[in-house]
């Protein structure tokens, strides 16, 4: 510990050991906490290659302790062998998959428009309802963030059964909507903020009008913050399970409420779980890897000043 | 003008439709009032920019959201307020009762409630320790590292994949008593009997630990964020001062990251209120109940019992607890953070 303290001191020589040491204890934790991120996602997917027997031995390596397998996937009518044969289980999966598709990317854009209209008008003009004025008019759409799912669950399980929209898809896109919906207000308001109001000002004394100058001016530049809100309202949609478990049973089920289903009576498969999970996770493992920069941008949008 | 009232005759028809499926005419759902609400929205619309012309056409981009919110909120949440004063089981024909208070006296005699709002509490006190780790994690990501990208990428990762399906493979197998390799490995460092999800303390501690590691990296990237938006010259004029890398955390950096750990830690308590679908995909609520949160107890008070009335009264109640936390919580922060800076 003696070599830490000298590490520090004002001077810009560090004595070599010392740095080594710090090294060795920087890329220790950083490879550590990787491993921690990692290990399940690894498990998850080699799951998926095993037999009963290799599950409950807890073999760990592919190739060295356990032979791989498509077990899991040819349960799930998705193997090499089993592509090209019709599969209830398959046609099931993709009916979820389409589910958690359209409902994810139909959310996610019908509040990428009224959301982005919103956080505009609330950065550019003032507006008077009432007594309401733009600050209680953005507080009122970003306190939605506090309200708990579970507190409009039931109520709109009621109303939905009402209107004919349970277990419908558009149900679901209107939830989603409404949850992610002061997320992208919150991103593109940050957004808006950073684009100068000269620009529309020259827009307007060129002649185009305010809507004019919105979509020909002010969307282009403000293009990447809706890609950064898109994509994490996406993420959200697509891992939500409360509505979804609630409010759908057929028709309109998503992915994680047929993954969380799957415990069948005669215990639990795991190869075939680990398969389906493996699907479940593999599209937000891609776009998490292939637009990391956007969801960063997306979550600490509006955090530092 | 004209339009203004085409938006009132659509409030009118709405009325109607309203009357009509009171009685005996009318139509099968409530779906075209749904309709025609959509409609008088647009209508609503229209008339604005005919009316008011320039300030039509900017109250029209707030108009879309507002009233989106207004139908998707408002109308739900007042409806679940009377529901809530109902008996009302959805799986039996007699339909709704209205019972007054019963359902609150109940709440209140209700030991398994009480318990989750516990549980609740402790859940949230769990955030600290998270803060504490998204911390760290930030600052090594900050440190002069090579692969930070690759880092980066590997730590946001829990973030991004589907709790339910990822909870479920940790939680059933990866913590599994008999084979799973977390279970192996706690008896490896001497654990005898690991059971992670049997007894109650211990269980809530790895209900804990789960929902961390979906939620840690999310704290951390805006930690993250915040330190690199840090100036470099403040830190180099503490280092030519003379002070230890320990002082410099706390005396520079640990106060200039404040606002943004106030935010983020914020942020992380409002999710963790709405924490359900991981304790339900994992223990649902067992062992007896002792890992509920009250989003899943509500959940599964309505699976078991499919009473809509007593379980929107548990909701409404949580809703009110939480509407007065986290504005307590709200105003605690800022004058936190105005004292100390």
């Amino acid at each position: 510990m003696s070599v830490q303290t000298t590490e520090y001191v004002a001077s810009e020589i560090r004595s070599p050991a010392s740095f080594l040491a710090s090294r060795v204890f920087i890329y220790g934790a950083l490879a550590f906490w990787a491993f921690i991120c990692l290990f399940p996602i690894y498990w998850t997917i080699t799951t998926s290659f095993k037999t009963a027997v290799d599950v409950t031995q807890g073999h760990l390596i592919p190739f060295v302790d356990f032979q791989p397998d498509w077990k899991g996937w040819r349960s799930l009518g998705l193997s090499p062998d089993s592509i090209f044969q019709t599969s209830t289980v398959r046609e099931e999966f993709l009916k979820r998959f389409m589910n958690s598709v359209i409902t994810s990317v139909g959310a996610s854009s019908l509040a990428i428009v009224i959301g982005s209209l919103a956080a505009y008008g609330l950065t550019r003009y003032r507006y008077h309802f009432a007594w309401f004025r733009n600050e209680d008019i953005s507080f009122f759409f970003l306190s939605q963030l506090i309200l708990p799912p579970v507190v409009l669950a039931l109520p709109f399980l009621v109303l939905y059964r009402e209107v004919g929209l349970l277990d419908t898809r558009v149900g679901l896109i209107l939830l989603y909507t409404l949850m992610v919906l002061p997320i992208v207000i919150w991103i593109m308001r940050d957004q808006f903020n950073s684009i100068p109001v000269e620009l529309e000002e020259a827009a307007l004394v060129d002649g185009l009008s305010i809507w004019g100058a919105f979509f020909r001016i002010v969307m282009p530049i403000a293009l990447p913050g809706m890609v950064a809100a898109f994509i994490l309202a996406m993420v959200l949609c697509w891992n939500e399970y409360f509505f979804a478990a609630l409010l759908t049973s057929t028709d309109a089920k998503t992915i994680p409420v047929m993954v969380a289903s799957q415990t069948g009576s005669q215990g639990i498969n795991w190869w075939s779980m680990a398969a389906l999970a493996t699907a479940a996770i593999a599209p937000l493992a891609v776009i998490g890897i292939a637009l990391e920069r956007y969801l960063i941008m997306g979550m600490t949008a509006g955090a530092v000043k | 003008m004209a339009v203004a009232t085409l938006g009132l005759l659509a409030v009118i028809v709405l009325e109607i439709l309203y009357k009509g499926s009171a009685d005996t005419i009318g139509f099968e759902t409530w779906r075209p009032v749904v309709y025609a609400y959509v409609l008088w929205g647009v209508a609503i619309g229209v008339g604005q920019v005919l009316t008011r012309g320039e300030d039509g056409q900017r109250a029209l981009f707030l108009l879309p959201a507002l009233l989106f919110t207004i139908a998707m909120v408002i109308f739900p949440t007042l409806f679940g307020f009377y529901i809530a004063l109902t008996d009302w089981n959805l799986s039996s024909f007699s339909g709704r009762k209205f019972n007054g208070l019963d359902n609150f006296w109940q709440m209140l005699a209700d030991p398994y409630y009480r318990n989750a709002l516990f549980n609740m509490v402790l859940y949230v006190l769990a955030v600290a320790v998270e803060y504490v780790i998204a911390f760290g994690l930030a600052l090594l990501l900050n440190a002069q590292i090579r692969a930070r990208k690759f880092f980066r990428v590997v730590f946001l990762m829990p973030l991004m994949l589907s709790p339910v399906a990822v909870s479920w493979m940790i939680g059933k197998s990866l913590m599994e008593y008999r084979f799973g390799p977390a279970a192996t490995l706690a008896r490896h460092l001497g654990w005898e009997n690991p059971a992670f999800f049997s007894d109650p303390i211990i269980a809530r501690i790895s209900i804990m630990i789960l929902d961390a590691w979906t939620f840690i990296p999310f704290m951390m990237i805006m930690l993250l964020a915040g330190l690199q938006a840090m100036s470099r010259e403040v830190l180099e004029a503490a280092r030519v001062d003379g002070a230890s890398a320990w002082q410099t955390f706390w005396q520079v950096t640990f106060p200039l990251m404040l606002p943004v750990s106030v935010t983020a830690v914020i942020l992380r308590i409002i999710f963790k209120l709405k924490l359900a679908d991981i304790i339900i995909t994992v223990t649902s609520g067992g062992p007896g109940g002792a890992t509920d949160s009250v989003s899943s107890f509500i959940y599964r008070e309505y699976r078991d019992r499919s009473n809509v009335g007593y379980g929107t009264m548990l909701a409404m109640a949580y809703l009110v607890i939480i509407v007065v936390f986290v504005t307590w919580l709200l105003k605690f922060a800022n004058r936190f953070v105005r004292n100390v800076n």
